[in-house]
């Protein structure tokens, strides 16, 4: 609950600086891994470790600064915007690798099988998506189907977006005309928020044995040319979002079964919530443009 | 409105109402506007002297025909470094630092909006720069494919040694810094502005920062998203640019120059904000078209999404695709021609008065419109078959940045400085500095249009003997040049050292006051300013509309 109408300004901030020093040291050692030097994982493993405390020690000064009161309506809104325009740039990060696949599918690998390039360079090559490419990179592969596993997982996802959207109705004030007494509400906000995450982990527990089969029995792989690039890139950020966003989704859980958020202070929910269904929709753009056409 | 900043409403205040903490802590954990601010302008002006070594570097090989003192792979890597160490660790953290210091006096904001995310965004900036910085100790050197990083070329062992992981987790973290930079000057802008404040009463810089905002949020992402490509292509077997798996190197050039067209104007729209800042206070005059200065940098924004194949003219693209684009660009030439008639304009029958700030502006807006024209010439798709990887580029591209963007960050500097540490710094030198800069950078750069155009390629250690003469005139205009800018440095030093002892007013300037909110503070300006936000009188380019 609001009680400050000054905006907070917090006078010091220990967390950036240990945060930075993390990841530095977390890609330093992950650099050094690919350069083949043996030092590389265990500076990951060590700036992981720095960065995660940060995320905790960070999350839980916001959390505690929220509960007692110190942020008025007006850090509530700087702290939506930079949510929303978080959530912008993640939607362009997105959109290259959207654009990357089709600009490859439409333009550059009919361009490999007409012309110049067909006759002199390549003239067996048929350019039909998905595709390996003339040098049939990575070997034989089968593409992945849209019918099995992924057609279950975009129907997980959607479901989780809906008891979302049913535990933020918790949160709310009930509607004109229903009766519900404030335990109810909390209980469905819990309720809603536990189905979510359940299937946050289904989704991406799936998409594990959905690799497996790719990697093991169909031949597909992250280099089965430009089409295992596309589809394990697109799929493999979005699992990883939707690791994220289960992840939030969870604290957000334990901050709901611990008594915080009220129906007028629940940023955090919605910012998390925000983020879920961000990573939904970018799930429905994977369904139609990976795996169906 | 009143100059009087009013300290005792706000119970919330008490806890920061103490001046800043004492020690190098101070500075590692401000969540202090002007701090950070600070920090970014420092950090930026000492890669500026990095990155100008490395052009110094460039400019000693090329005195001569023949190879005199590095070998072509580190000529190679100083080209590429200098370009990311002036592009990611000056320039831009230099306008940060400016927006940081500026934005919230402007807007009466008591602080940034997002205090300890600004902090972070810093110490993100410098672990990026450092991640870059360690390649030139590296097995192998610093990344020596050029700043683009086009594969396949960035992706041959003999080009990237041990470098390339490093350079990619290099964008990636200044990528994060400039998001999240960027995301914080946005919510600033739109949440802390005085009430009173309409959006069309915003400085000029204010509003260019706004639209850099959204360039920067817009366009980092996709940087970021290219060179994790080529990271994967490297390690871990992808095909995205490789064509034997089916991919298109052409593909990465496409991605990278949707980053990077917008990237130079997330350079230059701050620049055109400095100039809209300044040429009114020593012209004496009200900023000619406001309106139209406010919409001429939302089109140019506009634009730079949709230019950005004129930088591949000659990579390969179907006919339609190089019309378009060559279309599109020259389009650009009309909101810039606004801007640039309006700075005339606003000059016009003004009182004039000639101090460094305004030297620096005048230089900027006559050898920024040469870079423009030239920027027309190579829009033109059959012309630019010609200029394409000459030095003709390189002169156009150093004329829209040093003399525009680097000329005004000086000229910010001599502005705000006085107004920040309450000491006027000393004019006598800031003019020599000034006469030697603008003649220096011309016989630095002119000479290069004259290489270019006589077919003279980007990017070599070593040239035909016929080149020898304008190279070695444009290096000693170099070495003029770089050995200028420790004047500057000197005045910053002195001026926060007292500078000429001469106790600045608070609208520093004459008349300073009619024309932004930050001159009616106190000079120097308190550790924290507009704790309660100020009432905006109708600022005078409201009144010049009526």
């Amino acid at each position: 609950m609001s009680t400050n109408t000054a905006y907070y300004i917090p006078h010091k901030a220990t967390w950036p600086i240990i945060g930075t020093i993390g990841l530095m040291i977390m890609l330093a050692g992950f650099a050094n891994y690919l350069n083949g030097s043996s030092i590389g994982p265990g500076m990951m493993i060590a700036g992981l470790l720095v960065f995660v405390a940060m995320l905790v020690g960070w999350f839980a000064l916001q959390a505690h600064e929220s509960e007692t009161g110190m942020y008025s309506k007006q850090v509530g809104v700087s702290y939506r915007m930079g949510m929303l325009w978080f959530i912008f740039s993640e939607i362009i990060f997105f959109g290259v690798f959207f654009g990357t696949l089709w600009y490859t599918r439409n333009l550059s690998v009919p361009w490999l099988g007409e012309g110049a390039t067909k006759e002199l360079l390549w003239p067996s090559f048929e350019a039909i998506w998905p595709t390996n490419g003339p040098g049939k990179v990575g070997g034989d592969f089968e593409p992945m189907g849209a019918w099995g596993l992924p057609f279950l997982n975009t129907l997980i996802l959607l479901t989780s977006g809906v008891s979302c959207t049913w535990a933020h109705h918790g949160l709310l004030p009930p509607k004109p005309g229903v009766v519900r007494t404030p335990e109810e509400g909390r209980s469905q906000l819990i309720k809603g928020l536990i189905i979510t995450v359940a299937l946050g982990f289904l989704f991406v527990t799936l998409q594990a044995i959905e690799y497996h089969e790719a990697y093991s029995e169909m031949g597909l792989t992250l280099g089965s040319g430009v089409y295992g690039s596309t589809f394990f890139m697109l799929t493999g950020f979005h699992g990883f979002h939707v690791c994220v966003g289960a992840i939030i989704l969870s604290v957000v859980l334990f901050r709901s079964w611990k008594g915080h958020f009220t129906k007028e202070n629940h940023f955090a929910f919605e910012a998390a919530a925000w983020y879920w269904h961000f990573v939904d929709v970018v799930w429905l753009g994977l369904f139609v443009f990976v795996y169906l056409l | 409105m009143s100059a009087v900043v009013d300290e005792h409403d706000h119970h919330a205040d008490d806890h920061h109402d103490h001046g800043p903490a004492k020690g190098i802590l101070r500075w590692i954990v401000t969540t202090n506007h002007k701090d950070i601010g600070t920090m970014y302008l420092v950090f930026a002006l000492a890669m500026f002297f990095v990155g100008g070594a490395m052009a110094m570097v460039i400019r000693a090989e090329l005195f001569e025909p023949g190879l005199q003192f590095v070998d072509p792979a580190f000529f190679n890597s100083m080209t590429t470094m200098h370009a990311l160490v002036m592009v990611f660790g000056a320039v831009m953290p230099a306008f940060v630092g400016l927006a940081n210091w500026q934005i919230p006096l402007m807007i009466g904001a008591a602080d940034m909006a997002l205090p300890r995310m600004n902090n972070m965004s810093f110490w993100l900036l410098v672990a990026g720069v450092l991640l870059l910085a360690s390649t030139l100790f590296m097995e192998g050197g610093a990344p020596n494919g050029g700043w683009t990083l086009y594969p396949p070329l960035v992706l041959q062992p003999i080009t990237v040694g041990k470098a390339l992981p490093f350079a990619v987790f290099s964008v990636h973290l200044l990528g994060i810094s400039s998001i999240m930079g960027a995301i914080n000057i946005i919510a600033t802008i739109t949440n802390m502005r005085a009430p009173s404040m309409r959006m069309m009463d915003m400085p000029l810089f204010v509003w260019t920062w706004l639209i850099t905002g959204f360039l920067l949020i817009a366009v980092m992402p996709v940087f970021a998203g290219a060179v994790t490509m080529l990271l994967t292509d490297k390690f871990f077997h992808t095909s995205f640019f490789n064509a034997a798996g089916g991919g298109d190197p052409v593909l990465y050039e496409h991605i990278f120059w949707f980053f990077g067209h917008p990237e130079v104007y997330i350079m230059i729209l701050p620049t055109f904000g400095v100039a809209s800042t300044i040429i009114p206070i020593f012209a004496r005059k009200p900023l000619f078209g406001y309106a139209s200065m406010v919409w001429a940098t939302g089109a140019i924004a506009f634009l730079a999404f949709i230019v950005w194949a004129h930088h591949m003219f000659t990579a390969g693209m179907p006919l339609a695709g190089e019309l378009y684009f060559m279309y599109a660009t020259m389009i650009i030439a009309i909101p810039t021609g606004v801007k640039v008639f309006n700075w005339t304009a606003t000059m016009w029958d003004g009182a004039m008065t000639f101090e460094t700030p305004m030297l620096f502006s005048i230089a900027f807006v006559v050898l920024f419109t040469m870079g423009g024209f030239t920027g027309l010439m190579m829009s033109i798709a059959p012309s630019d078959f010609q200029y394409h990887d000459t030095y003709f580029i390189v002169a156009h591209f150093h004329y829209t940045l040093v003399p525009a963007s680097i000329f005004m960050l000086m000229a910010a500097g001599y502005f705000w400085l006085p107004k920040w540490t309450g000491h006027m710094y000393n004019e006598k030198i800031g003019q020599l500095h000034f006469w030697l800069s603008a003649i220096s950078v011309n016989i630095l750069f002119f000479p290069q249009h004259f290489l270019g155009l006589a077919g003279m390629p980007r990017r070599i250690p070593d040239y035909a003997v016929q080149f020898a003469d304008w190279n070695m005139i444009s290096s000693i205009g170099g070495f003029i040049f770089g050995a200028s800018q420790l004047l500057f440095l000197y005045i910053v030093i002195d001026t926060v050292r007292g500078g000429t002892g001469e106790k600045v007013t608070d609208e520093v300037w004459e008349d300073a006051a009619k024309h932004g909110l930050e001159w009616t503070l106190p000079s120097p300006v308190p550790y924290h300013t507009w704790t309660t936000p100020p009432t905006i009188v109708p600022t005078e380019h409201v009144l010049d509309s009526h």
